[in-house]
């Protein structure tokens, strides 16, 4: 076996170190490492997004970035989103719409959806579907999804401007 | 056409019980199991499509350090050639135990052969190179015509047809075959002015769920089981592998997980007793997971097949006759879902004479499973693109059509059954009052088509049991794995009958020794059998609360009644109490209540659903774009409508899929050449608009609260609408799926 790495990262805004394989991915080291199984494996190779985190302000597919290579950055995932006593308004709005039914793309979306809140925070329909196409759902046919990124756009930005 | 009744709880739109835990990451799927001293397992599979497994030595795996086991068909307890019946009709104990591990052939490409369980999954990974096969390559056979032929190469030497309840002499891949009547079909025709008979093929289609495969497996040495999964159903995981691995039912525990996904493709069982088997050599808990392509190419799709339909109708529009063929590909062992495409055929239909064949036929793809209305699509798209084709010669609307010739109650299916009250018509009714209908629909290379789908719904056996907390709530443990948010629905039901809120109610999907036996999440059956347990066991709880009601007030239960919530006393005395106060007594009156409901009802009621859609064609390119969606279902009444929307919304994006890209791509080899999710291509977010779900209720009289299961039907009509939309489009009828650019362009000759 291959010796370990030893990294030192910022995850869901704490300090945390890790040993890993140089050859685990970062979704590997989420759920296997450290346990944060809210990140999911759908496709293990890019075209899923089950697995998406906000690598320092980026989107990317954890399964395609190696754990060696967070060293210094810092990582969001869904289980960061919420407060304690309130969960994050996308989250609010994805039960409001009843915008999951299995639930297993759902930590995926709700990331997608905040990195694209995050950067555009009134966007169209259009601009949430091309956002959000690499994101599949197999369950809902996205309608409620859309309308539930749609809702949280709108309650955030009253939240802003209030 | 709504149903009159007054509810309380029922057709609201509460939060799901399981929704924070899903939205924040918390939620335990099945891959997500953790327990101390986890051993990894991964599955060897076979790269051929066909070949005789000569011999397998694993002592270079054995030997790999890290590797703690190895397993092949040889650890299986010798079991010969029994029949079991797992609740859904017989099947061979050896193609049973053949399709998780290969014995002597490998029947397709993924076909699992070994198993190598490990400290870690690379370690696991790399053995499984180090185990040395020796396959004879044989001849594939990967398309159903082709496997029906005299000299097709056989997959079964020992497969001999059942035709028509007759066992043939020669092999065959051929399974069986079989037929449904009614009327005389040449009077039929002869009474017709316009018939019309064209054949269709469908490719394999896979469920697409976007959670692999998974389960941990921990045995212990006193001969307890204990498996940790998502899967449709705990209770057929326990079956199966009880059979498998030749174990008392009672020796081993499913425990549902949660689950991403199923779509009838995690009923039957694959990794899980491997697992187990692996467990039992090391003594270690091990926690097998698939890749994406082992589940495209290891686990049930849903069958390619070739479907001849025959339709004559008079010039006034009425189906005089209706003949159908339907050959579907069962995968390497018997068992298509042909059985249910020939029960759906012609059901939306009131016909005097039509004929079904049903074919049966073995190839060299995986063993399909369920997948959303397993075989009503399939026929669906030949039936519902010719009933087009008789409209556009006879010049009548084809909602018209479909109106005319309806079947309603009373009416007797062509399989036979006779139809309770169902909603078909009105479905119709609907997608032409639509707006969507009525809105023109101008440019070049546009068109609007209709379909109908039909969809039987089960219901078969569910239990429940309710714990009443002395704060008012209740406890409802069940065993319906909850896929979409049944957890929900069910609950909606007990709160209903006891008066509470839909969020006084703790749902808890329990484990095998837990809760009573509960058939699959499947079959459209959950909110409506599992509901009617749930509503049985509140009733049990009301009988019982009226009881304590009697007792505090010194009473007779007779001069108890309970209504809106409120038990009040009828002889005079100014008592009342509401569920809550009344639950916090309890100990006062003779302690805990708990309620139990059962159920194995018999009047599912099928569910019809009528869709209509705009798609633009670029004749460059060939693709086709889905302008509006508009899709109606008979949903006898929707306990939770946002889920049965989503149902609706879902099913019909399945279809969608399966209309214009999904297909298994094998070459000559027999090998699936697309098994990822990048080539193997779903509908993303950005290839649709809008679904817009339009739910119609007739109540079902089967049902306590109308229910009728709406899962699956929204499947089925998908594709034939397309077809007929893009027939409008551009004037040539698609007759072969998916319809994808490369079709299109060869169909309007453009390559
Ligand atoms: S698991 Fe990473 S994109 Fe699918
Ligand atoms: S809710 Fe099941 S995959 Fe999206």
């Amino acid at each position: 076996m291959p010796s370990k790495v030893h990294v030192q990262t910022t995850i869901n805004g704490e300090e945390v170190e890790f040993l890993c394989e140089p050859r685990q991915s970062l979704l590997e080291v989420l759920r296997d490492v450290l346990y944060l199984t809210g990140s999911k494996e759908g496709c293990n190779n890019g075209n899923c997004g089950a697995c998406s985190v906000i690598l320092d302000g980026r989107l990317v597919n954890s399964c395609l970035v190696l754990g060696a290579e967070i060293e210094g950055k810092s990582v969001e995932t869904v289980e960061g989103l919420a407060e304690p006593d309130k969960l994050h308004p996308i989250q609010d709005a994805f039960l409001e719409n009843a915008a999951l039914q299995c639930g297993i793309c759902t930590p995926g979306f709700i990331v997608a959806a905040k990195a694209l809140l995050d950067k555009n925070p009134n966007p169209t329909e259009h601009e949430i579907r091309y956002w959000l196409a690499g994101n599949l759902c197999r369950c809902t046919g996205y309608d409620k999804i859309v309308r539930a990124v749609q809702d949280a756009a709108q309650i955030m930005s009253s939240e802003v401007s209030a | 056409m709504a149903d009159k009744k007054e509810y309380k709880v029922i057709g609201t739109r509460p939060i799901r019980h399981d929704g924070v835990d899903k939205v924040t990451g918390r939620a335990l799927y099945g891959a997500d199991f953790q327990i101390v001293g986890l051993l990894h397992g991964r599955m060897l599979r076979s790269p051929h499509a066909h070949a005789r497994i000569k011999s397998i030595d694993t002592s270079r795996a054995e030997a790999y350090p890290g590797v703690k086991a190895v397993v092949t068909a040889k650890d299986f307890p010798g079991a010969g050639d029994a029949i079991v019946d797992l609740g859904e009709g017989a099947v061979s104990l050896k193609h049973l135990q053949d399709n998780v591990l290969a014995s002597n052939k490998a029947l397709y490409k993924g076909h699992q052969v070994a198993a190598v369980a490990a400290i870690d999954p690379h370690t696991a990974e790399e053995a499984l190179e180090l185990i040395d096969v020796d396959y004879e390559v044989l001849p594939p056979v990967i398309n159903v015509r082709n496997a029906m032929k005299e000299d097709a190469p056989l997959l079964h030497e020992d497969l001999r047809t059942d035709e028509m309840g007759e066992k043939s002499e020669k092999p065959s891949n051929i399974a069986s075959h079989f037929q449904h009547k009614k009327g005389d079909l040449d009077k039929g025709f002869a009474e017709a002015d316009v018939v019309i008979e064209h054949e269709f093929t469908t490719a394999t289609v896979h469920q697409g769920y976007i959670e692999p495969h998974n389960a941990t497996a921990l045995y212990n040495p006193d001969g307890q089981l204990t498996i940790w999964c998502s899967t449709q159903g705990a209770f057929t995981v326990r079956a199966q592998v009880s059979e498998i691995l030749q174990m008392p039912v009672s020796k081993v525990k499913v425990v549902p997980m949660e689950i991403g996904g199923g779509f009838g493709g995690k009923i039957q069982v694959y990794i899980k007793p491997v697992a187990a088997m692996l467990s039992m050599k090391t003594g270690k808990p091990v926690k097998v997971l698939m890749s994406r392509a082992d589940v495209f190419e290891g686990t049930g799709p849903t069958p390619g097949s070739y479907v001849r339909v025959k339709i004559g109708a008079t010039k006034e529009g009425r189906i005089t006759a209706a003949e159908g063929y339907l050959a579907y590909e069962a995968g390497a062992y018997p068992g298509s879902p042909v059985g249910a495409g020939a029960m759906c055929i012609w059901s939306c239909y009131n016909i005097e004479n039509a004929l079904v064949d049903g074919y049966d036929v073995v190839v060299n793809k995986p063993k399909t499973s369920a997948y959303r209305a397993p075989g009503a699509t399939n026929a669906a798209f030949a039936v519902e693109t010719v009933i087009d084709e008789i409209c556009e010669k006879i010049g009548m609307d084809p909602l018209e059509f479909r109106i005319l010739n309806s079947a309603k109650e009373g009416d007797t299916r062509v399989d036979g059954p006779v139809f309770p009250r169902i909603g078909f018509a009105e479905t119709v009714e609907a997608a032409k009052e639509h707006p969507h209908y009525s809105t023109s629909l101008d440019g070049k290379y546009r068109g609007r088509g209709v379909a109908s789908g039909f969809w039987p719904n089960f219901g078969m056996k569910s239990s429940v049991a309710i714990n009443v907390t002395s704060d008012g709530t209740i406890n409802l443990v069940e065993g319906s794995t909850d896929i979409g948010g049944t957890r929900a629905s069910i609950a909606m039901q007990a709160a209903e009958v006891l008066g509470i809120s839909a969020e006084s109610v703790t749902p808890i999907v329990a484990d095998t020794n837990s809760v009573g036996y509960t058939d699959v999440t499947g079959g459209s059956r959950t909110t409506f059998a599992t509901g009617y347990a749930a509503y049985e066991a509140a009733q049990d709880v009301k009988r019982q609360m009226i009881e304590r009601a009697a007792k505090l007030w010194e009473v007779d239960e007779s001069e108890v009644e309970f209504a809106d919530g409120v038990f009040r006393c009828t002889n005079g005395k100014e008592e009342e109490i509401d569920f809550k106060g009344l639950a916090g007594q309890l100990d006062e009156t003779g302690g805990p209540v708990v309620g139990r409901g059962t159920a194995d009802p018999t009047g599912a009621g099928p569910s019809i659903g009528t869709h209509v859609v705009d798609v633009e064609v670029d004749p460059e390119t060939g693709k086709v774009q889905i302008l509006r969606y508009t899709a109606t279902q008979d949903a006898g009444k929707a306990i939770h409508p946002s889920y049965v929307e989503g149902q609706i919304q879902g099913g019909a994006v399945q279809g969608i899929g399966w209309a214009l890209n999904e297909e298994y791509i094998y070459n000559e080899k027999g090998e699936m050449t697309n098994a990822s999710f990048l080539d193997y291509r779903i509908p993303t977010c950005l290839d649709l608009p809008m679904i817009d779900a339009v739910i119609v209720e007739v109540p079902n009289p089967g049902h306590p609260y109308g229910v009728r299961g709406v899962g699956e039907t929204p499947i089925v009509a998908p594709p034939a609408a397309i077809a007929n939309a893009i027939y409008r489009a551009i004037g040539v009828r698609m007759r072969e799926l998916p319809m994808s650019p490369g079709r299109i362009l060869k169909a309007t000759g453009k390559i």
